[in-house]
């Protein structure tokens, strides 16, 4: 099998997941330069009530597809209302307050959400039923399953119909408007209130769908999961350029490879005993042992050297726009 | 006359408060040796945070540096005891170390940026922390350091009780000196840093950096001394941590407590030092307190404990979050130069 195109396939599926929540965090902010630290909650909140639905719904023996169709249809409005929820109590009346202040109830907010949750769902992972029977292709050595194509198919149509409703329609048209210059664009006669609320809106929708997806593709869902897939979907939007729509798509695809070619590699590139000049040296290697310096366990560090690095050399992200320093 | 009574009535209570927690119990003397060490973190945050304006989500890394050098120069995980004189500075040269680490690559950016940064610089140190126990071991994983030697001065040691001038000392109450003695010196370190040049520094920086740099100010020596200086704060209470707890592992060290010594930063007031410790002391005590009356107000309510006392602390205290940051967006008490920008803005 090969290794690396094997890797970029599953990379390539994490990664869409990522971009699609990333875009949840770069729509928020490129309109009003805010961190929505509670976003992962919120795409954790969409898998929750899926998965509840799904196996609520497994009994009455409805066809697969019918079943993940309707529990996802009941995850997306709850996700909307939490999402405008939370703008409306939490960041629309501190919008001119200082900077860190939306970020600090941000937090209040995520701790609020990953406990009602904890309190609804308690410790329990909740685990996606055997429903759904996935095939495995085989593409040049490499394994993709059904699964994995549905994902990426679902991802990139949203993505595009994203870019659609930004691009193409008056909605977009007012979004962009309002994220260049918010004076201006109340004085042109767009409701800020009411964009903003749709961004909401939008990001909290793409959101839950990323979650049904993202706890279908590793089977299990659990209250704690928003925090790292929020933490990772981050990372991706300011990888691309937080703000920036394309780049949180091109960030969470990155963001996804990297770390799997990371993951698949790292062992094998660290393991002493796999270089001629090092191996008898050690005594590990002895009889074929190995003597691996950073394993498989390192993944999570990855994103993150990668972020790191990236905004070393690019400071404003791979795609954002390289902002003047303030005058 | 009447501000040295004043200053007299806190010292004589802050000196007689242990005694007086450890008549409800010896938790309450803990609880409050922890609540100090979040101050400790709180004012080593400020510096970078509230001075200079490097808005820092990963300061829990050099709480956990600090944390394992102590632990790691003394405990028998190497067989090393040096005493803790030497260690806590140490400690802090390393935790500075690792803040100009992270001060030097990423001076270029700003606000949100930095702020990604250090968060992923913090998960870093983390993984690492819990994954360098193979293929040698050195920080034993996520089953941590055990044993730490308490701290301890020519035989006097801090841990264990003992009996002085009639009164009984315990181990917390002795350490709880010794943390105020600490605090009471970064308090006063704060205090003359913030009216000094590198404060009026920081604070220029902070305000509009490119005007700094056309002042003369050398901001990248100034920016890297505010990591350094945070940093070494955090370095000397993680090795504090280390001792009083005697067991470190990376659980204590999630990017959950760097979010709670932000909170405190900005809850108190960023920039203001006395804001900045109110904070750190509400953040640390509220869910304490919590802990103690959720349960028993279910049970006189319910006649049984409905739901889970933790979780309803969590979600109580996400809510004073929000509330507080909704009624005071400028934190508790304010610093004055953002009470003067708050008010600007407003007329």
């Amino acid at each position: 099998m090969d290794t690396f195109l094997q890797q970029v396939i599953n990379g390539l599926t994490a990664g869409s997941v990522y971009a699609v929540v990333a875009l949840g965090y770069t729509m928020v902010y490129g309109i009003i330069q805010l961190i929505n630290f509670a976003h992962g909650e919120v795409v954790m909140i969409g898998a929750m009530v899926a998965f509840t639905v799904i196996n609520a719904l497994v009994p009455y023996g409805l066809p697969p597809l019918t079943i993940v169709l309707i529990g996802t249809a009941c995850a997306i409005p709850v996700c909307m209302l939490v999402g405008y929820a939370m703008e409306r109590l939490a960041y629309r009346p501190l919008r001119h307050a200082p900077r860190l202040a939306p970020l600090i109830t941000a937090i209040g907010v995520s701790i609020i959400l990953q406990h009602l949750a904890l309190l609804i769902w308690s410790r329990n992972v909740l685990a996606f039923p055997q429903i759904i029977v996935s095939r495995t292709y085989l593409i040049g050595g490499a394994a993709i399953s059904t699964v994995q194509v549905a994902i990426l198919a679902i991802c990139f149509g949203m993505m595009a119909a994203l870019a659609i409703l930004v691009y193409r329609t008056p909605l977009g048209t007012a979004m962009r408007a309002t994220a260049q210059n918010p004076q201006v664009a109340g004085l042109m006669g767009v409701d800020i209130n009411r964009v903003i609320a749709a961004t909401f809106l939008i990001g909290a929708a793409l959101g839950a769908v990323a979650g049904v997806l993202f706890g279908t593709y590793y089977g299990i869902a659990q209250y704690t999961m928003g925090s790292i897939l929020g933490l990772k979907a981050f990372s991706a939007a300011v990888l691309g350029g937080i703000g920036n729509i394309p780049g949180a798509m091109l960030g969470g695809v990155l963001l996804g490879i990297v770390e799997a070619l990371g993951a698949g590699y790292i062992g094998d590139l660290t393991n002493l005993c796999a270089y001629d000049t090092l191996a008898p040296r050690i005594a590990d290697c002895a009889g074929g042992g190995n003597f691996v310096l950073f394993g498989s366990n390192y993944q999570d560090v990855f994103a993150f050297i990668v972020l790191i690095l990236v905004l070393v050399f690019r400071p404003s992200g791979l795609l954002g726009e390289r902002v003047g320093e303030r005058a | 006359m009447k501000r040295w009574l004043g200053v007299a009535l806190v010292a004589v209570s802050l000196a007689v408060l242990p005694f007086a927690l450890a008549q409800i119990g010896t938790t309450w003397v803990r609880i409050t040796n922890y609540a100090i060490l979040y101050v400790l973190l709180a004012l080593g945050l400020n510096i970078v945070v509230g001075f200079a304006g490097l808005l820092d989500l990963g300061y829990i890394a050099f709480y956990a540096v600090g944390a394992y050098t102590y632990a790691l120069l003394a405990s028998p995980h190497f067989g090393l005891h040096l005493p803790f004189w030497l260690i806590l500075p140490i400690g802090a040269a390393v935790a500075a170390l690792f803040g100009l680490l992270l001060g030097a690559p990423t001076l270029k950016l700003r606000g949100d940026y930095l702020a990604i940064v250090t968060l992923g610089f913090g998960e870093i140190v983390r993984i690492f922390l819990n994954n360098l126990s193979r293929p040698v071991n050195i920080t034993s994983g996520p089953q941590g350091i055990a044993r730490i030697d308490p701290f301890s001065i020519d035989g006097f040691s801090f841990a264990g009780s003992q009996t002085i001038a009639g009164l009984d000392f315990s181990g917390p109450i002795k350490y709880y000196y010794l943390l105020l003695l600490v605090m009471l010196a970064v308090i006063v370190v704060n205090l003359r840093l913030q009216n000094s040049r590198i404060g009026r520094a920081w604070e220029a920086i902070r305000e509009d950096e490119i005007a700094a740099r056309a002042m003369g100010i050398n901001t990248r020596n100034m920016k890297l001394l505010a990591f350094a200086m945070g940093a070494s704060f955090g370095g000397i209470a993680g090795g504090m941590f280390s001792a009083i707890q005697a067991f470190i592992s990376p659980e204590s060290f999630v990017l959950v407590e760097s979010v709670m010594v932000v909170s405190m930063v900005v809850l108190g007031g960023m920039g203001n030092i006395w804001g900045v410790i109110l904070g750190a002391l509400l953040l640390s005590f509220t869910p304490e307190v919590l802990r103690w009356t959720v349960e028993p107000v279910q049970e006189a309510l319910f006649g049984r404990s409905l739901i889970e006392p933790e979780v309803i602390r969590m979600l109580l205290f996400g809510l004073a979050l929000v509330l507080v940051m909704l009624f005071r967006p400028a934190g508790l008490l304010p610093s004055a130069v953002r009470k003067r920008e708050l008010t600007e803005h407003a007329t």
